[in-house]
């Protein structure tokens, strides 16, 4: 079992250690040489902070790292620098999305210094899905940067320390670069050149789309093998439970650039129970994912089924023994609770001031 | 009929049908032949710098753009961003990609290798792989590229790739 300093403190950021360019868990758990896990929170429809602290709590004690969606598939939810304001003040390592569909490079160099001066250590560069796939086609897509050009900013934010204007930053953000891979999609060939383009832009990880086709996998990764380039950057593999074979089915045709074999939608109609069966394929793929030589971790997306990803994660066995960080119970609760308890017994009485001093320094 | 902002094929008002593409297609297959064309342009261009600096660059900046500005639609459906990467891009423009993705596909592009979001257009970058290919400088198509530069919409690209590169021989 590893540890790592400073993992129970939620409040007190991390020491940035020698050669890491943020003081996140998800890169000191990377940097290990562990296999680390990351998931994706569903956004909620609402202004209710407790709806984010609700959906991230599922994870806890299974992950390295929660994802921010920032309008995932073009449609509209709470903003990825919201919830990262929530998470991060409750001591979950958030991972920011940025997409470029809906804001130009001057909105996104201001979110990305204050994600940072929130404690946001990751974020992950998108070119995001274009607008005809959301609920508001008539949307304007911004497109201003590219997933690369953004990977390139955030860079130069924090190595050079300047705005992509060239005007100075008095603190730079310190930040671990992320990136999404897409090994499913054409043209195949080119899919790996493209990987080694984004390092070269800057991604120190990646996180691929969902995977249902080892040996398609397989043939991507040994081209990045051969080009070394998992070496220079950390591969997250995508997996997910599928809930039913209609739904596999809906998905592969209304989500863009999700590939799911014929085999994989076979099996789930010939299930008895479609969504436990949905769950056995995840899980399958996960372990054999894990074996895979170049892949660093697995982002489990787990739509609208979040509860399952602990369940996922526990029995596939991954973790092999490690445990990632999880929220301390706060030890004050219990006396939070009685003193609400207390503070209504005694509704109406004024506390003068100098009692609420006394009791202030006790 | 879905309402969105961004008209792909067979929804823009002005009626795009899958023979718009026909041209644009055959100058990817012929990547090879325009390179070198494109090479004895820009350094006839270069020999002509200094007509150019005696008449003015600005002055002859209108004139070369509605030129270029015909000859590039036509063979690349150009959107005139004024910073070209067609040579470094395999001869597939990629202002076409409704994303500007100026350095390499999404993750969208369908099985059939078709755009996302232009259900019967080839992906621009599908294209660009393909192009690159034939091409003497089809390793052009692994730098990265810089971030757009909006302001130069519209101007000419190729007194711009003049003007540097008589800067930079003028350097040597």
């Amino acid at each position: 079992m590893v540890q790592f300093e400073g993992m129970s403190d939620a409040e007190l950021p991390l020491p940035l250690l020698e050669g890491h360019s943020s003081r996140g868990r998800l890169e000191q758990v990377l940097r290990a040489g562990e296999f680390a896990v990351t998931a994706e929170l569903n956004p909620p429809d609402s202004a209710d902070p407790n709806d984010v602290f609700e959906r991230g709590a599922v994870f806890d004690g299974w992950v390295d790292g929660i994802n921010a969606t920032d309008g995932s598939g073009a449609n509209c939810h709470m903003s990825s620098v919201g919830i990262c304001a929530l998470l991060t003040r409750v001591g979950y390592s958030p991972i920011m999305q940025i997409s470029c569909r809906d804001h130009n490079r001057i909105a996104i160099q201001g979110n990305v210094l204050g994600a940072a001066a929130m404690g946001v250590n990751n974020i992950l560069c998108l070119t995001g899905d274009g607008v005809q796939a959301g609920d508001q086609p008539e949307a304007k897509p911004v497109f201003d940067l590219d997933c690369m050009s953004l990977l390139r900013t955030i860079r130069q934010m924090r190595d050079d320390g300047m705005l992509l204007s060239g005007r100075k930053l008095t603190t730079p953000p310190r930040v671990f670069l992320g990136a999404a891979i897409n090994p499913f999609a054409p043209p195949y060939d080119f899919r790996p050149m493209r990987l080694a383009k984004k390092i070269e832009a800057g991604a120190q990880f990646v996180q691929s789309q969902y995977c249902f086709d080892l040996p398609m996998l397989e043939t991507y990764m040994t081209r990045v093998r051969d080009m070394g380039l998992h070496e220079k950057c950390f591969i997250l593999i995508g997996v997910g439970p599928m809930a039913s074979a209609r739904a596999a089915r809906w998905i592969r045709t209304n989500v863009p650039g999700i590939h799911i074999p014929d085999a994989i939608i076979d099996r789930l109609e010939g299930a008895e129970n479609q969504k436990e069966e949905g769950k056995k394929i995840c899980i399958e793929m996960l372990q054999q994912i894990r074996e895979m030589d170049g892949v660093s971790g697995a982002h489990v997306m787990a739509y609208r089924q979040e509860e399952l990803v602990a369940e996922i994660v526990h029995e596939s066995g991954v973790l092999k023994g490690r445990s990632p960080w999880r929220r301390s119970p706060n030890p004050d609760f219990a006396a939070v609770a009685e003193a609400v308890e207390h503070g209504i017994e005694h509704m109406g009485e004024p506390v003068k001031p100098s009692d609420a001093v006394a009791a202030a320094s006790e | 009929m879905v309402k969105v902002a961004y008209h792909p094929a067979q929804q823009n008002p002005i009626a795009r049908t899958r023979s718009a593409f026909t041209i644009r297609l055959w100058s990817v297959r012929h990547s090879r032949f325009l390179e070198k064309i494109y090479k004895g342009l820009a350094s006839l261009f270069l020999k002509l710098h200094p007509v150019w600096t005696a008449l003015g660059y600005s002055r002859v900046e209108k004139p070369v753009v509605a030129v270029e500005k015909r000859v590039k639609a036509f063979l690349f459906d150009c959107r005139m961003c004024g910073q070209c990467v067609l040579s470094d891009t395999g001869m597939s423009c990629p202002m076409n990609c409704p994303k500007s993705l100026r350095n390499g596909p999404c993750g969208g592009v369908r099985s059939n290798g078709n755009c996302e979001v232009e259900p019967d257009m080839p992906c621009v970058w599908g294209e660009a792989w393909k192009g690159s290919q034939q091409m003497q400088g089809g390793d052009q198509i692994l730098k990265v590229q810089k971030p757009i530069d909006h302001s130069l919409r519209g101007s000419s690209a190729w007194l711009r790739a003049t003007s540097e590169a008589a800067l930079q021989e003028e350097d040597k």
